[in-house]
C-alpha cells in the first residue's frame, strides 16, 4: 500500500517533465517563427533593393529563391548616380553631426550648472526643464516656422539644426544633471583646491567622468536626428533635403522610382543599424533612461 | 518624451564660491534655445487657437468646437483614439510575452536583438518597408501573397477565370460566369464533349492537347472539357481538333432533379470520368471554375488602412516594450517565483498571479510612454498611406500639418490641434514633476 503513492508520484513528475520539455520545444519553435516573421519585412526591402525595377514591379522579392540570377547591384549604381539622393546623405550628416554635438555641449553646460552651482530659482528652473520633456514637437511647428521666417532662416540647414538642438535639450539636461550629481563631491572639491577654474573643472573633471551618460545621450540624439522626417520636412531647404525627405519626395511615384527608393531606404537604415550594433549598450541605456521622444 | 523620471541624489550645494554670473553663462545657451523654441510656441499656440483663419479676429472657442464637428477633424480624432488605445496595448502585451519567454531559451539575447532592431531605423524607412509589404498585387506584396496562399489552400481557386461556352452553344448553357449546364442529359456509352471558349492564350501555354474521352467502364460517363478553338483557324465546332488545348482541373458535377449525384475533376488531358450514378443526369460546370482569381486583402483601403499602419508601428516598437519589461523582470526576486512553483502553481498561474502584478509599475511606464509617442504619430501614416487614402488614415498630427502647411491652411485650427495635443500630455508632465519633487525633498 505504501509503494503505490510513490509510483504515482514518479509518474506525475515524469509526465510533467515531458510536458516541460515539450513546452520548452514549443516555446523555442514559437520564438524562432516570430523572429523570422520580424526579420521578413526588412529582408524584403533588402532583396527588393537587389532587383531590377522591372522585376520588382512584376513579381515578389521571394522569387529570388527560385531565380537567384535576378540579383543585381544595378539599383545601387542608379543610387550612386542619383545626385538628389547622394546630396541628401551629405545633408543628413550636415544636420545630424552639429545637432548632436550642440545638444551634448549645451546640455552638459546647463546640467553641470544645475548639479553643482548655486543660484536663485535653481530647483524651479530644473522643474521647468523636466516639464518641457513631454512637449510634442508638433506644438512648435507653426510658431517656429513663422519665427524663423521673420529671422530669414526658415528652410535652411541652420533652422533644422536649431530646432533639433532645442528639442533635444530637455532630455539632455535631465539625463546629464542626474548623472553629474552622482560625481563624488570630494573629487570636485579637491580639483577646486588645486586652483582649477570653473571651466577647467567642467572640461577636465565633469565631462570625462560623465562619459557613459554623454555617450548614451549622443547616440540617442544622433539616431533621433538621423531618423527624423517631420522636422526636416518642414524646416529643411526643399531644394537640398536630408535623406528621409528625399526618399519621401521620390515615393510620390512609388512604382516608377522603386529602384532608388528601395536602395536609398536601405542605405539610410544601414547607418543607424551600424550605430545600434556598435553602441548597443549605450543605446539601450539611453532608452532605459525613459527617453523616447 | 519620457514618463519615467528617475532623479538621483539631492541637488548638491555649489562647489565653493561659484560666482552667480558664471552659473548664468553656463545656463545661457540652453535657456535661450528652450525659451525661444520650446516654451514660446506653447504660448503662441494657445493664443493663436482663439483666433480665426486670418488671425485678425478673436473667435473664442470656435476652433475647438469645429475640431469636434468638422468631418476631417473627426476622422483624425477617431483614428487617433484607435491608435492610442490599440498600439500601446498590443506593443506592451507582445513585449511582455517576448520578455517572459526569452528568459527560458538559450538564444534569448539574439531574439531580443532581432525584435529591438526596428527601433533603430527611421519611421520613413519602416514606411517604405511596409509599403512594399502591403502592395495589393499578391505577386508583389508579401502580405497578400501569404493571404492568397492560405485562401487558396482552403478554398479551391478558380482555374479558368472568364472561360464560357460559345453563345447559343448546342451543348452547354447558363448565366454569365456559370454555372454552365448541359442542355440534354447524358447517358452511359455516349461520351460528353463539353466545349468552352474565351480562355486567354497566355493561360494555355502550358496546357496539354485535348484528347477524346476514354471509354468509361461499368456504365460510367466519360467526357472531355477543352477549348474549342483552333489557333490559326479551321477546326470543327463541338469536335476536338488537333491543336486544341485541354482544360485541366475543372470540376464537373452530375445533377439529377436538382441534386448533385456525382462529381469529377478533369485531368491534364481534359478528360473526366463519372461513376454510373451519373447516368441520365445533366452535367454542370459550377461557377467556382470560372470566378475571378482571389486577389487578397485591400490593406490600404479605407477600412483596413489604420490597423495596417498600426501593425507596422507594433513591428517597430514591440522591442522597446520588451527591453523595458525584460529589465523589470530581471529585478523580480527569483525566490518569489520559486515559492509559487513549490506551492504547486503552474507556469500560467505564476505568470498571471505573480509576475504580472510585480511588473505592474513597469507596464504602466511602458504603456504611458508609448501612448505619448503614438499621440504624435505622423511619419508612418504620411508615408504608407497612398495619397487618395490619406483622408481615411488621418490622425491629429497629419491634420495639424495639413492645416498648418497644406494647400488649404487654417493656422487657427492647426493651433487648436496643437493645444489639444499639449493638454493630453499635461497629466504626464504633472506626474513627472511631482515624482521629481518627491525625490529631491527626500
Amino acid at each position: 500500500m505504501t509503494a503505490l503513492p510513490d509510483v504515482v508520484k514518479a509518474e506525475q513528475s515524469l509526465g510533467s517533465r515531458i510536458a516541460g520539455v515539450l513546452g520548452g520545444t514549443l516555446v523555442r519553435i514559437f520564438l524562432i517563427v516570430i523572429g523570422l516573421f520580424w526579420l521578413l519585412p526588412s529582408f524584403g526591402l533588402l532583396m527588393s533593393s537587389l532587383r531590377d525595377r522591372e522585376d520588382i514591379n512584376s513579381s515578389g522579392w521571394w522569387t529570388v529563391f527560385t531565380a537567384p540570377s535576378q540579383l543585381t547591384f544595378s539599383n545601387y549604381d542608379a543610387l550612386l548616380s542619383n545626385d538628389a539622393l547622394m546630396d541628401s546623405l551629405v545633408t543628413t550628416l550636415l544636420i545630424t553631426v552639429p545637432s548632436t554635438l550642440l545638444v551634448v555641449v549645451i546640455g552638459s553646460l546647463a546640467a553641470y550648472a544645475f548639479a553643482w552651482m548655486d543660484f536663485p530659482g535653481r530647483d524651479w528652473c530644473f522643474l521647468a526643464v523636466v516639464a518641457l520633456l513631454v512637449v510634442p514637437v508638433q506644438v512648435a511647428l507653426i510658431p517656429i516656422s513663422s519665427l524663423f521666417d521673420n529671422l530669414g532662416i526658415y528652410q535652411s540647414l541652420f533652422s533644422v539644426i536649431l530646432f533639433h538642438t532645442a528639442f533635444g535639450l530637455p532630455f539632455a539636461v535631465f539625463l546629464l544633471r542626474n548623472f553629474f550629481a552622482e560625481i563624488p563631491r570630494e573629487l570636485l572639491e579637491a580639483a577646486r583646491l588645486d586652483g582649477a577654474s570653473e571651466v577647467r573643472l567642467f572640461t577636465r573633471v565633469v565631462m570625462p567622468l560623465g562619459g557613459p551618460a554623454i555617450a548614451a545621450l549622443g547616440i540617442f540624439q544622433f539616431l533621433w536626428v538621423w531618423n527624423d522626417f517631420l522636422v526636416a520636412f518642414i524646416f529643411a531647404d526643399p531644394g537640398s533635403p536630408p535623406t528621409t525627405v528625399a526618399i519621401q519626395q521620390q515615393a510620390r511615384q512609388f512604382d516608377n522610382n522603386i529602384d532608388v527608393i528601395a536602395s536609398g531606404a536601405f542605405i539610410s537604415l544601414i547607418i543607424p543599424l551600424v550605430v545600434f550594433f556598435a553602441f548597443q549598450r549605450q543605446f539601450v541605456s539611453g532608452v532605459m533612461a525613459g527617453a523616447v521622444k | 518624451m519620457t514618463s519615467a523620471v528617475k532623479p538621483s541624489g539631492k541637488p548638491a550645494k555649489s562647489v565653493m564660491g561659484t560666482r552667480r554670473w558664471v552659473a548664468m553663462l553656463f545656463l545661457l545657451p540652453a535657456a535661450v534655445l528652450l525659451l525661444a523654441i520650446v516654451a514660446y510656441p506653447i504660448i503662441y499656440s494657445i493664443i493663436r487657437s482663439f483666433f480665426d483663419q486670418s488671425g485678425d479676429s478673436f473667435v473664442a472657442f470656435d476652433n475647438f468646437q469645429a475640431l469636434f464637428t468638422d468631418e476631417d477633424n473627426l476622422t483624425a480624432i477617431k483614428n487617433n483614439v484607435i491608435w492610442v488605445i490599440v498600439a500601446p496595448s498590443v506593443c506592451t502585451a507582445l513585449g511582455l510575452i517576448f520578455a517572459v519567454l526569452t528568459e527560458r531559451v538559450s538564444f534569448g539575447a539574439a531574439f531580443k536583438m532581432v525584435i529591438f532592431m526596428p527601433m533603430a531605423i527611421s519611421m520613413l524607412a519602416a514606411g517604405v518597408i511596409f509599403s512594399l509589404v502591403y502592395q495589393q498585387d499578391p505577386e508583389r506584396g508579401v502580405a497578400n501573397a501569404v493571404v492568397t496562399g492560405i485562401h487558396d489552400t482552403f478554398s479551391e481557386s478558380s482555374a479558368w477565370p472568364g472561360a464560357r461556352p460559345r453563345p447559343n452553344d448546342d451543348v452547354l448553357a447558363g448565366p454569365q460566369k456559370g454555372p454552365y449546364t448541359t442542355k440534354d442529359t447524358v447517358s452511359a456509352g455516349s461520351p460528353a464533349l463539353l466545349p468552352l471558349v474565351a480562355v486567354k492564350p497566355q493561360d494555355l501555354e502550358t496546357a496539354k492537347p485535348a484528347t477524346e474521352p476514354k471509354a468509361a467502364s461499368g456504365g460510367g460517363i466519360s467526357g472531355t472539357v477543352w477549348v474549342d478553338f483552333k489557333p490559326g483557324g479551321g477546326g470543327k465546332l463541338g469536335a476536338i481538333d488537333s491543336g486544341e488545348k485541354a482544360l485541366k482541373g475543372i470540376k464537373v458535377e452530375a445533377v439529377k432533379d436538382g441534386k448533385t449525384v456525382a462529381s469529377a475533376t478533369t485531368g491534364d488531358d481534359g478528360t473526366f470520368t463519372l461513376p454510373k450514378e451519373a447516368d441520365g443526369a445533366k452535367l454542370a460546370l459550377p461557377a467556382s471554375n470560372f470566378g475571378e482569381k482571389y486577389n487578397g486583402v485591400d490593406w490600404l483601403g479605407p477600412s483596413l488602412i489604420t490597423p495596417a499602419i498600426i501593425a507596422s508601428y507594433v513591428w517597430m516598437w514591440a522591442g522597446f516594450a520588451m527591453v523595458l519589461i525584460a529589465a523589470g523582470l530581471a529585478s523580480i526576486p527569483r525566490e518569489l517565483l520559486e515559492a509559487a512553483r513549490v506551492d504547486g502553481a503552474n507556469e500560467l498561474q505564476v505568470f498571471r498571479r505573480v509576475t504580472v502584478p510585480l511588473l505592474a509599475p513597469v507596464l504602466v511606464v511602458v504603456l504611458v510612454t508609448l501612448m505619448i509617442n503614438v499621440l504624435k504619430i505622423f511619419d508612418l501614416v504620411w508615408v504608407i498611406s497612398p495619397g487618395a487614402n490619406l483622408k481615411d488614415a488621418n490622425v491629429l498630427a497629419v491634420q495639424l500639418y495639413l492645416l498648418g502647411f497644406g494647400t488649404d491652411t487654417d493656422q487657427g485650427m492647426a493651433s487648436a490641434i496643437a493645444v489639444v495635443l499639449l493638454l493630453l500630455v499635461i497629466p504626464v508632465m504633472i506626474v513627472n514633476i511631482r515624482r521629481l519633487r518627491r525625490e529631491t525633498r527626500r
